[in-house]
């Protein structure tokens, strides 16, 4: 029986394997003269882990009592988040040498971060969900204050403690009440419990509360106050991590609890969703118009593209949480994209955030500022890119569970959004004339960037690469 | 006699509590690092109060990995303050404001 179980955690318990082998070596091995080192291994592991995870035997299996379940959902969203964060590790490297933050530490802690992203998105239960939160949270917080002699860093480490610490309290009494008014943590009980017994008043509240904690996580509005100043004063490599996996990883999280433990409540959740999705839209695209500094507009573009994802959600349907892992897998390839760009933004060896130094870019970079056209254009959701697709996917499932008001509103918003995605490609294609950038490409930003153009450019040619066959299959498994 | 109620009272209480102290504090960052832990505790009294009136040990052994977790994340928490306070020399709220928001 025990051997079954760690069986179907083997991914989860080789990663941390992986990370604490890698902590010791790196401390005996002479501290960062192995940084990179750890880095590529790190790399390797992460890809590996997602392939085998990819490819392990179908059906769901349940470990230790309920506490962990290894379903097609889990299974869709680990790679998801896995290949994000190897990507993203990998191109993290020329970054972290050049502006002197190559610590052997950086791919351990993501290391870490993935183990508490995989055991979320595999939570059964509020046990076992918290514990892997607050793995992944934890080992965040320490990234975000990376670059220990930068006020800003430290700054955003701060911030988003405190903002994560309050999320995780309000999550965990959420989950006292839920456990009070069910008596059990599993999600499979409480869902059971519901069934039998209806919703309580205090299991409403304690809904809330969980709902609310989550959406702390998910960067959703109104409770999305730390995002920008995380985003803007994190390393840049680390804002880039920020902006892929823990996003995938939150998503499939929200999805989970919803559904698995509250699948027979979904008219009392809907609300709360459609509020927050209406939210964090129209947020994401009318504050990010007056931001000049372009980590800070990802962040908004952040908040704005999880109030899309959020749609999805709040539709409750199959076809709505389809339309949420296939609208994450892209935003997870635009993103990788994009700050494979930004990684590069500098001037004469300085990083430089400010958008204005994209005026003209065509001229000094033509390929380049191309691509990164392409992806404006995809996030801005325009056909035939990827993005507009991701959003009609939501909005045609909003629209089939009868949410149409929703659907329109998220329209609206994907309009006001084109604004400030349109705004670059102007910048670079009719900008004024200053000061171009001098950064160089290394091969493996080019690479990434080229290959997300090119992706997001002609997947819908090809039925996306089979991910939305593959979504929907992983949707169905959270529905029987 | 005191019942499952009064407990929820003082948790619910310590909550709020926690929650303003993060909010209307306007002194110092160690307070907010308090008021995190007043939450977290509060949320273990109510565990350990429906896990007693359901006499069922779930809750507690949820009560211990919250603990757990409360004493890892006031480490990292107290680190990275003591970092921001070598770069600003100053833990008051209102001089976390290097960046608007």
């Amino acid at each position: 029986m025990l051997s079954e179980n760690l069986t179907i955690v083997l991914p989860e318990l080789l990663l941390a394997g992986f990370a604490m082998i890698a902590l010791i070596f790196g401390v005996f091995a002479g501290k960062d003269k192995q940084a990179e080192f750890i880095l590529f291994a790190t790399v390797a592991v992460l890809a590996i882990l997602a392939l085998v995870v990819g490819t392990r035997s179908e059906g769901t299996h349940i470990a230790f009592n309920g506490a962990f379940v290894d379903d097609g959902f889990a299974r869709f969203t680990k790679v998801t988040l896995l290949l994000g964060a190897s990507i993203m590790l990998l191109l993290s490297r020329e970054y972290l040498k050049r502006y002197d933050l190559m610590k052997f530490e950086f791919p351990v802690l993501i290391a870490l971060a993935c183990v508490g992203m995989m055991m979320m998105v595999s939570a059964g239960d509020l046990m076992s969900l918290y514990m892997g939160l607050e793995l992944q949270s934890l080992a965040l917080y320490v990234v975000a204050a990376f670059r220990r002699d930068s006020l800003r860093s430290t700054e955003a480490g701060l911030k988003y403690f405190v903002l994560g610490a309050l999320s995780s309290g309000l999550l965990l009494y959420g989950a006292s009440l839920v456990y009070g008014y069910t008596g059990t943590t599993v999600f499979a009980g409480i869902s059971a419990i519901i069934v039998d017994e209806g919703i309580s008043m205090g299991l409403l509240i304690g809904l809330v509360f969980l709902t609310t904690g989550l959406a702390f996580k998910i960067s959703a509005a109104p409770f999305h106050m730390w995002t920008p100043d995380v985003y803007e004063g994190s390393p840049t490599p680390v804002t880039a991590f920020f902006a892929t996996a823990p996003k995938v990883a939150a998503a499939g999280m929200f999805a989970r609890v919803l559904l698995d433990g509250f699948g027979a409540a979904v008219a009392d959740w809907q609300q709360i969703l459609t509020f927050l999705a209406i939210f964090s839209m129209f947020l994401g695209s009318i504050a990010a118009i007056g931001q000049t500094n372009i980590k800070r507009l990802m962040a908004y573009s952040s908040i704005g593209h999880m109030g899309f994802a959020l749609i999805g959600l709040a539709a409750g349907t199959q076809a709505g949480v389809a339309s949420l892992l296939i609208y994450m897998a892209i935003y997870v390839v635009m993103n990788v994209g994009t700050f494979a760009f930004i990684l590069n933004m500098e001037r004469d060896g300085r990083p430089i955030t400010d958008i204005g130094a994209l005026n003209q870019y065509s001229t000094v970079a033509p390929g380049r500022a191309f691509a990164l056209a392409i992806l404006m254009f995809s996030m801005a959701g325009i056909p035939p890119m990827l993005g507009f697709f991701s959003k009609y996917y939501v909005f045609a499932a909003a629209v089939d569970a009868g949410m149409i008001p929703l659907a329109i509103l998220g329209v609206v918003a994907s309009v006001i959004s084109a604004f400030y995605y349109l705004r670059i490609v102007k910048l670079m294609y009719f900008g004024e004339d200053i000061d171009p950038l001098t950064g160089r490409m290394p091969l493996a930003h080019g690479i990434a960037l080229t290959a997300s153009a090119v992706v997001l450019l002609l997947g819908s040619f090809v039925q996306m690469f089979g991910v939305e066959t593959l979504a929907v299959q992983a949707a169905a498994s959270l529905f029987n | 006699m005191i019942g499952l109620a009064h407990y929820l009272i003082v948790a619910a209480l310590l909550f709020v509590t926690g929650i303003f102290g993060i909010f209307l504090n306007r002194k110092n960052i160690i307070v907010i690092l308090m008021s995190i832990e007043l939450m977290l505790l509060a949320v273990n009294i109510n565990m350990v109060a429906f896990s007693v009136h359901q006499g069922d040990l779930v809750g507690q052994v949820f009560t211990l990995f919250i603990l757990t977790v409360a004493a890892a994340e006031a480490a990292i928490g107290l680190a990275i303050l003591v970092c921001f306070f070598r770069n600003r020399g100053t833990i008051q709220v209102e001089d976390v404001n290097v960046m608007k928001g």
